[in-house]
């Protein structure tokens, strides 16, 4: 059923572009159609899936590093309320930087290789993690912690059984949040300074107006994300087991 | 049922403490919930507490367990030598872990502190035959009824091996057929330990208590004190029971309308 009511919503969308086309008349250096499009993809397939490559290897490197340290601050955060009180202001001041104006000086920094994008998609990844995560620790069920308390738990004991597992659905959330920003991260990184990756190639297509070329990137660049985010939407769906609907009668 | 086998879970201690309350004033924002409130608890017996809404009963066991931070004048004393860990708890909320399986949250205690062992989780399988719950080891809370799950939470505090139990409404979000179940289950198996059972039920009051207080409105002070005779859990048409009901009610009737 999910999978019918998908194709027909991709197919809906696909169609909507081509009317587009049709009803503005739009040259095709502006707005291609969806088959040129598609013929660009397949046409220029090996040197997309090239940059698809460097583009992906930065999403993932930055997703699994940014929920990495994201998870780790929280922890540290919920454990130790002295560091808490350190660490909470410099997570919200870092939030008032424009993450996207920091790309020149990480470029500047880490180079024209991945460091600079990984370091971008883990500077976008991090605080939508670390915040919900924390949060979702802080709203543990304080009749929980009663219990817990009158049961003489020790703190890493109650941490394990009790407070983390009450924050994973909203460490979820902040997942997903994070692995649809995750591509945003590592393209603006490209954009600022690479040598491959579907950025560097969008950047190079435009140069060249080859609009098709651009928009076969962002056509392999929106799967790619698409994908990534039913990966992860599925393997919380797996890691939450017991937050199933049709597990209650 | 052979419950009666396993009540030896709770009989370990050999003179459940008494609980005494002495002057004990608590004010909440601004108002007196309780004035100078003594109240002595007999050891080693299940002791109701009833009384209107909002009068303080659960406040009352909140204090003992120290779960409040509440500041009170007077004294709360548990008088038990020097035994450290003398408080279970249980609630009206079944506080189940729902990603832990119905045999991992009846041994909870156990795995807070570390201390979990085979003998443990046999113990923990007994008690789930005693009460019914054989073959749900494995189950999630969230496939189990309310009765059930409330039964896993009594279990849950039994394996706390606590001379103390301390009940805030513990069936009354049950249905009346799961209720008296429970109650009965409950009533065999805590035998011998001190139990504070706060209820808003005089029925259930007089079923399980072998003392029952009534608490009056705020601020709350020790209304009446019934001692009954027989073994609890009574039987619905026990003559004890027969004999005080209506006295309880128009009790808690004056309470409410004044």
């Amino acid at each position: 059923m999910k999978a019918i009511r998908l194709t027909l919503l991709g197919g809906g969308l696909l169609l909507l572009w081509q009317l587009l086309v049709l009803v503005t008349d739009a040259p095709h250096y502006i707005l291609p159609g969806p088959l040129p499009v598609l013929y660009a993809i397949i046409s220029h397939w090996s040197l997309l899936l090239h940059h698809l490559q460097t583009t992906l290897t930065e999403i993932i490197l930055g997703i699994i590093l940014g929920s990495f340290l994201g998870v780790a601050a929280a922890l540290t955060m919920t454990l130790s309320p002295l560091l808490k009180r350190w660490l909470l202001p410099v997570l919200v001041i870092s939030q008032a930087i424009p993450v996207f104006a920091l790309a020149p000086i990480l470029v500047l920094w880490f180079g024209y290789g991945m460091a600079s994008k990984v370091a971008m998609a883990v500077l976008i990844i991090f605080f939508p993690v670390t915040s919900s995560f924390y949060y979702g620790m802080q709203r543990t069920e304080p009749q929980l912690l009663e219990l817990a308390r009158i049961m003489d738990g020790r703190p890493l004991a109650i941490m394990r059984f009790i407070v983390i597992p009450s924050a994973l659905p909203a460490f979820a959330s902040g997942l997903r949040v994070a692995t649809a920003v995750a591509p945003i991260g590592a393209v603006v990184g490209e954009w600022v300074g690479s040598s491959a990756g579907l950025g560097f190639y969008m950047l190079h297509a435009n140069a060249r107006m080859q609009i098709d070329l651009m928009f076969a990137a962002l056509a392999l660049l929106s799967a790619v994300s698409l994908l990534l985010y039913f990966i992860i939407d599925f393997a919380m769906e797996k890691l939450i087991f017991w937050d199933k609907k049709g597990i209650r009668q | 049922m052979r419950v009666d086998s396993l009540a030896a879970r709770t009989q370990n201690h050999k003179q459940a403490p008494a609980i005494v309350f002495d002057n004990v004033s608590l004010t909440l924002a601004g108002l007196p919930l309780f004035d100078r409130l003594s109240l002595t608890v007999v050891g080693g017996q299940c002791t109701c507490v009833l009384g209107p809404s909002g009068c303080g009963k659960s406040t009352l066991l909140r204090l003992i367990s120290g779960t409040t931070s509440f500041g009170y004048q007077g004294t709360i004393t548990i008088d038990s030598g020097a035994e450290k860990n003398k408080i279970a708890w249980m609630s009206q909320n079944d506080l189940l872990l729902p990603w832990l399986s119905l045999l991992d949250n009846i041994l909870l205690g156990a795995k807070l502190r570390h201390e979990e062992s085979a003998a443990l989780r046999r113990q923990a399988r007994h008690l789930m035959v005693e009460a019914g719950l054989a073959g749900y080891e494995d189950a999630l809370p969230a496939t189990l009824s309310g009765g059930m799950r409330q039964r896993g939470a009594l279990l849950r505090t039994l394996m706390e091996d606590r001379p103390v139990l301390l009940m805030d409404e513990p069936f009354s979000a049950l249905d009346a057929l799961a209720r008296m179940k429970l109650q009965d289950l409950s009533a065999r198996l805590t035998r011998q330990a001190t139990v504070l059972l706060v209820t808003h039920d005089p029925m259930e009051a007089l079923r399980m208590g072998q003392t029952i207080v009534v608490l009056s409105k705020r601020p709350a002070q020790v209304k009446s004190v019934v001692a009954l005779a027989g073994i609890p859990p009574r039987n619905m048409d026990d003559p004890e029971i027969q004999a005080n009901l209506s006295g309880l009610l128009s009790q808690l009737m004056d309470e409410s309308d004044r």
